[in-house]
């Protein structure tokens, strides 16, 4: 913009002052060249750095196998196979783990939308005893790092007991660990993975919401339930949904959570952490010498099974960017 | 005056918020109680659930770490008291624990400075106006959901992996392909400050993890440095006020304030992340050692150097952050 009107300048002036004006005009300008190549040149470095594994992957996992002991192939691979594909869908359960995985992480991240919408908004606009003491264990929840309480939490579900109601009914706890049930009910009470983060983003949102709208519902009769859908919630429907795309994300490829609580379920993230060990087997199912694989041959299968993992949230990432991007964005804005 | 009167709508007494939730008197029946019954009742899930599944595994879980645990198979579990030898054992007689535990925070300490300064550099680059941008935040962005969870820590898990890392360094060694490690040979014949440049090579050598980390802390100085209001800038520029001026005394100021919410989110994201050797260790000694009471108090003492961190770098941040007021 400066340096714009300083063209404009010079064409009018005098002889020796012109030649100072150009001599200047052609410093800013290659200064200016010069930071825009540096700064493209800084940029697409990065980001080949972050998109250069995936094009690693999805390379290799197009080999056969004798073209990756091939020194001369690096990237492109000379026979073109889909083969890997195949046997890392047999070694993963794939077509039924990815759909137990799909219906798990949508139930879980609805769940936990609804409760993290819920509290968010009683902490955001309302006012109660003890609200920064809570408010405070919603920030504890956020650090502790759940790994710290699973051993207590596995047991507790083992003989899940709630106040002796069930050695009452039933004569006995109850062994909650096979189904989604605990699961559910930790996300559905805001414990799931990292539920704190979510009340704090919607907290966030809902402190902004001028106070005057609320006061205009009350005035015209409308009551706190009705005032919270009607008036609250659609406003809040991109935050909501980028949580619930945070979720559903983080919930996909979550290992931790699946592996402690749904265990029966064959979900894709838990398969695909143990499919080294599951490798070995597998190939050695049609013959009887034990052969070992090679770790090369382990590295482009679990290649392939990343990919699998990861293409569906990419396709998602794709279309709903900007709801991502931005809620961040909006949490991250007003301290 | 208006600071006043929210104070006092913000503050509860004990009196007042005892008789708030008994009914049958004259508070009780207040908009005031109404509307802070109504609070609780919206926050009452995240209430239960801490109670329930917070709290109380909680506290097993510090008993569990104070006591030997034994699995009956079928029955559950039995606890023996024993004070503080898990502790003792976690720290001195576990032969790698502790050796993680200062691998795993003396990386962090490195990677974490460095991932608030790329971030904050990246961030300032992604503000400036040009072609592509929004391509470049969307490509920057995509770590968040690409490392997470499972897919962080699956590849490194392989022998194969470490065996090709160990290749890339000795060759590196040998031959001096390797730039930063030339360039670290030259600066330390030279005799300059030895140990810094080390940790600055560390950085950059490290460079790939750090911005696979960076996601969220981009979006969110990103979005401190939007909220900076244009006029601002036009005040230094009419004053004489070089861009360089303008960034230390304009946007880093500015900014400021974010950098505690993003050094607690980047310490907190390091702690917890899958390949994090130490997490792995406790995972083996609960999964293939069944030993939950040394697991237990090896989770402990991670989350209290945790909560250290946190608690340093929020109270070094706090009085050094310059809150703008509108």
């Amino acid at each position: 913009m400066k340096t714009n009107t300083a063209a404009v300048k010079t064409v009018g002036k005098s002889k020796p002052a012109g030649k100072q004006d150009t001599v200047y005009l052609i410093k800013s300008k290659t200064k200016k060249y010069g930071i825009s190549v540096a700064r493209a040149l800084l940029l697409f470095g990065l980001c080949f750095m972050i998109i250069q594994p995936m094009i690693i992957r999805f390379c290799t996992s197009l080999m056969v196998e004798s073209d990756l002991y091939d020194s001369t192939i690096v990237l492109l691979p000379r026979n073109v196979t889909l083969d890997n594909y195949k046997i890392v869908a047999d070694l993963t359960n794939f077509p039924k783990s990815m759909l137990n995985t799909l219906w798990t992480s949508l139930l879980v991240s609805i769940c936990q939308v609804i409760a993290c919408t819920l509290v968010g908004y009683g902490f955001a606009r309302y006012s109660f005893p003890l609200k920064k003491f809570w408010f405070a264990c919603v920030v504890l929840l956020i650090i502790v790092p759940p790994q710290t309480i699973q051993t207590s939490l596995y047991v507790q579900f083992a003989a899940f007991d709630f106040l002796g109601i069930f050695t009452a009914l039933t004569g006995g706890p109850l062994n909650l660990r096979t189904s989604i049930v605990p699961y559910l009910l930790m996300s559905l009470t805001c414990m799931g993975l990292k539920d704190g983060l979510y009340i704090y983003m919607l907290r966030q949102y809902f402190r902004n919401v001028p106070k005057s709208l609320e006061e205009a519902a009350f005035m015209d009769g409308c009551g706190t339930m009705h005032t919270f859908a009607k008036i609250m919630l659609p406003d809040a429907v991109p935050t909501i949904a980028s949580c619930f795309l945070f979720s559903f994300v983080w919930q996909w490829t979550d290992l931790f959570y699946s592996r402690n609580f749904l265990s029966s379920y064959s979900i894709y993230s838990v398969q695909l952490s143990s499919i080294v060990s599951r490798m070995s087997r597998y190939f050695n199912k049609g013959s009887d010498a034990a052969q070992v694989v090679p770790n090369a041959r382990q590295q482009q299968l679990i290649f392939v099974g990343v990919l699998i993992c990861s293409v569906p949230l990419i396709v998602l990432y794709c279309f709903t960017q900007r709801t991502f991007v931005e809620s961040i964005a909006m949490s991250g804005s007003k301290e | 005056m208006s600071k006043k009167k929210k104070n006092s709508r913000d503050s509860w007494g004990l009196r007042e918020s005892i008789l708030t939730f008994i009914p049958g008197n004259s508070t009780f029946s207040t908009m005031r109680s109404r509307q802070a019954r109504t609070g609780v009742l919206f926050i009452l899930p995240f209430i239960l659930g801490f109670v329930f599944f917070m709290v109380r595994p909680m506290i097993t879980s510090i008993i569990m770490s104070l006591s030997n645990v034994t699995l009956i198979p079928g029955k559950g579990y039995e606890m023996t008291f024993m004070g503080v030898r898990n502790y003792q054992n976690a720290l001195g007689v576990d032969p790698n624990y502790n050796q993680y535990l200062v691998e795993e925070i003396s990386r962090m300490g490195v990677n974490g400075i460095a991932t608030l300064v790329m971030s904050f550099v990246i961030a300032v680059i992604l503000n400036q106006n040009f072609k592509g941008r929004t391509l470049a935040r969307a490509i920057f962005f995509l770590p968040v959901i690409l490392s997470s969870g499972v897919l962080a820590g699956i590849e490194k898990q392989n022998e194969f992996y470490d065996m090709m890392a160990g290749m890339a360094e000795s060759v590196g060694k040998s031959s001096g392909v390797n730039i930063s490690a030339a360039l670290k040979d030259l600066l330390s014949l030279s005799g300059v400050a030895n140990s810094v440049f080390g940790l600055l090579f560390d950085m950059i050598d490290a460079i790939y993890e750090i911005v696979m980390a960076s996601g969220i802390q981009i979006i969110v100085f990103l979005s401190g440095l939007q909220a900076i209001s244009p006029s601002l800038y036009e005040a230094a520029d009419v004053e004489g006020c070089s861009a360089w001026e303008a960034f230390w005394k304009i946007t880093f100021p500015m900014v400021s304030p974010l950098l505690l919410v993003n050094t607690i989110y980047t310490i907190i994201d390091f702690f917890m992340k899958n390949d994090n050797r130490v997490m792995e260790r406790i995972n083996v000694v609960m999964y293939s050692n069944f030993d939950f009471g040394m697991a237990s108090a090896m989770s402990w003492i991670y989350f209290g150097v945790a909560l250290l961190f946190i608690g340093i770098s929020a109270f070094i941040i706090n009085r050094g952050v310059h809150y703008y007021e509108d």
